[in-house]
């Protein structure tokens, strides 16, 4: 009676060819692993993962709808919100594209602002993943050093945007407003702090044994199964392929700036953890050297009151700080866009999670899913 | 000063349920405020100075709440788990000498007894994750019921590791054996065991996986099984299971502290007395907060290829080391 009782509780299960008997397992939409409201559909024999089908679309915001029903400048506060924690590398995307469309000059000097607020920015977004991801692993002390650190970004940004998440700080052509000498040398503490905290985090973090034992060899995701899915940004660093958009279709003053792409070959959650680790080392190397090359001058190039695309069709892409994400539009002339694609980077490489995570056990398939550090938002726009 | 019978039995009764609900109580708070302080931050400052009417309040939240009990769940196994639970911890702490005329009894099979009451938990976790019907709490069900199978064999070698040395399953002549300085404490008898720190750390060990507690929660593994066998608990369901973890935990440290490091002796061999079990236990019961705040989580099979591969063998290689120690000496 029990047996029956409990399955009328968990549903009827499926028997397997080999008589074993599947349940479907919901993760989510309310779930502490999942950081956000995403379904995950898992399909489980005992703790073995199935198939797992993810369900997107809780918070879809129509951004791509929005964007094509008001002006140019009306949509730029909307692009911070899609990827809420990198929302400077989003602005970017859409300042590029649309000065590229109308083809609009941008003074150095607001440009090397941009690096050096985007990649502060980066650093924020990967010490917000750091933290999560640790509580996915069930380390809970790392996420308050992470958020500590992350303070001091928020604060710095905060003193020259006015916002401490979703900073609309770009303008088509510059910047809404110039940085103070305090937020320079804001910066420059940061950046003498932020390295021996890192140090720390290897020896505290990245050197434990039960860490490694946990992402060693675990949630393999090869670069066939990037090229599959179209992953990118750390997921397919760590899977040993050395694309990043900054280098390979460069923008902005990055050619300027001697930054290293860190590539893991091991494919594995230890490969993709190290790339972002790497990462925040290698964004602390940028913001230092477009510090010291800081040119002065205007913040703000000429750009008519009413910003006006040709009709024509337009892309462009950044490295965010979970990938590639692109936007392309399609302009027919008119004072708002035709159409408004948004490519973003968390919807692809939670794509191939399905593929990724079958056969996996429960705790190793929400550690493959914290290491693709998903944000919903950016899933579902 | 001895009272009679029957009083003595309710005295104890009494002195047992109020040392483990002031414990639980505020061992609750020491864990909220260690783990701020080991995360940097100030804690519970808010309800009574320093926070430390905040375990009342969170008991007076518990104990306001509706008792859910979900509409699939059975009934009767949901509600008697939480004190299945509890039970065998105060049972236990009956026979812990906290000084040497200080213990609810002194029983012969006392350690014998601590272990059989102690693996009844094991069964009540998983009768309330089985009662309540839940995907998770049923995972977490079987989860908890192999770990504690697998901890349970290196935990018993230990201690027939230790009876072999005292002679005895007596907890107080456990500890009178081990009178006079801290190098007569048999975590220093290597006279006895060259390996017995080794020894003391696998206690340890299985004694955290025991208690389920972090690095080896995976009863209530939260970022996986959301609370486990107590995801469907509300109110004081919950509390009573949360308390008795605590229970656990004290009995596991109070076996700690009276099989490895000697109970009430001092370390300097005079003023012993309840003080010194009561460092002890303390001591031990921050190890373990502190364990749970630094280190993430295992996995499952980790955790089983642990005990299996590593704390089982070595745990009988220290019980034939000891035999043949015991036998030349």
């Amino acid at each position: 009676m029990l047996l029956e009782k409990l399955q009328s509780a968990v549903g009827p299960g499926v028997i397997q060819p080999d008589g074993n008997e599947t349940f479907v397992l919901n993760l989510g939409p309310q779930h502490p692993a999942t950081h956000g409201v995403l379904r995950v559909k898992l399909t489980m024999d005992g703790e073995y993962i199935l198939r797992a089908e993810p369900v997107p679309g809780y918070i879809h915001r129509m951004q791509e709808k929005m964007g094509e029903n008001r002006s140019w400048s009306k949509y730029l506060p909307n692009t911070s919100r899609i990827d809420y924690l990198s929302a400077m590398a989003y602005t970017h995307a859409y300042v590029l594209v649309v000065e590229r469309a109308a083809g609009l000059e941008v003074p150095p000097r607001a440009e090397y602002l941009r690096v050096i607020t985007s990649e502060l920015n980066r650093i924020s977004s990967h010490l917000v993943w750091f933290g999560a991801f640790l509580l996915d692993l069930g380390g809970f002390t790392p996420l308050l050093y992470a958020f500590d650190d992350r303070e001091k970004i928020l604060d710095l940004l905060e003193s020259v945007t006015g916002s401490r998440l979703t900073y609309c700080y770009y303008r088509f052509g510059g910047l809404c407003n110039d940085v103070d000498d305090a937020f320079v040398t804001g910066v420059r503490d940061f950046v003498a702090y932020m390295r021996p905290r890192l140090d720390m985090y290897r020896q505290l973090v990245t050197n434990n044994i039960i860490l490694r034992k946990r992402l060693e060899g675990i949630g393999r995701i090869d670069a066939e199964l990037c090229r599959k899915y179209g992953a990118t940004g750390p997921v397919v660093r760590g899977a040993g392929v050395p694309n990043d958009v900054r280098r390979v279709e460069p923008y902005s003053v990055y050619p300027q700036l001697d930054f290293k792409i860190p590539v893991y070959p091991e494919c594995d959650c230890m490969a993709r953890y190290l790339v972002r680790m790497d990462e925040m080392e290698q964004s602390l190397r940028i913001v230092d050297q477009a510090l010291a090359q800081l040119p002065e001058g205007p913040v703000m190039g000429k750009v008519p009151r009413v910003v006006k695309v040709p009709a024509g069709d337009y892309y462009h892409a950044v490295e965010a700080a979970r990938g590639r994400f692109a936007i392309r539009i399609v302009s027919d002339g008119k004072e708002i866009p035709y159409r408004l694609k948004l490519r973003t980077p968390s919807f692809s490489n939670l794509s191939l999670f399905e593929e990724a995570s079958r056969g996996m056990m429960l705790p190793d398939a929400l550690a493959l899913m914290g290491s693709l550090d998903l944000v919903i938002p950016d899933i579902d726009r | 000063m001895t009272l009679p019978e029957p009083f003595r039995l309710l005295a104890y009764l009494a002195g047992v349920m109020a040392f483990v609900g002031v414990n639980a109580a505020y061992l609750v708070w020491v864990e909220r405020k260690g783990a701020a302080r080991f995360q940097r931050r100030p804690g519970p400052t808010e309800v009574g100075p320093a926070g430390l009417l905040q375990p009342l309040a969170d008991a007076a939240k518990l104990l306001s709440k509706q008792l859910l009990v979900p509409p699939d769940a059975d009934r009767a196994l949901f509600r008697i788990a939480p004190v299945l639970v509890m039970a065998p911890a105060l049972m236990c702490l009956a026979t812990i000498p906290f000084g040497k005329t200080l213990g609810a009894r002194s029983l012969d099979l006392g350690l014998v007894m601590v272990f059989a009451f102690g693996s009844i938990n094991v069964m009540a976790i998983m009768l309330g994750g089985w009662a309540s019907r839940n995907k998770y709490a049923i995972i977490s069900a079987a989860r908890i019921v192999s770990q504690n199978v697998a901890y349970e064999i290196p935990m018993l070698l230990v201690v027939i590791t230790l009876v072999m040395v005292t002679g005895t399953t007596n907890l107080q002549e456990i500890v009178e054996a081990q009178a006079g300085g801290f190098w007569k404490w048999n975590v220093f008898n290597l006279a006895a065991n060259p390996l017995m720190p080794v020894t003391f750390v696998i206690f340890f060990i299985c004694m955290l996986a025991e208690t389920n507690r972090a690095p080896f929660d995976m009863a209530e593994a939260e970022s996986e099984l959301v609370a486990g066998a107590f995801t469907e608990y509300a109110g004081m369901g919950f509390g009573v299971f949360f308390m008795a973890e605590y229970a656990n935990i004290l009995v596991g440290c109070s076996l700690g502290a009276i099989l490895f490091l000697g109970g009430w002796q001092s370390p300097f061999g005079i003023f012993s007395g309840v003080g010194w079990f009561l460092l002890k236990l303390y001591a031990l019961v921050f190890t373990v907060v502190w364990v749970r705040w630094t280190f993430p989580r295992t996995q499952f099979y980790g955790l089983l290829n642990l005990s299996w591969k590593i704390l089982i063998p070595v745990s009988l290689g220290t019980l034939v080391l000891t035999c043949v120690m015991l036998k030349i000496f």
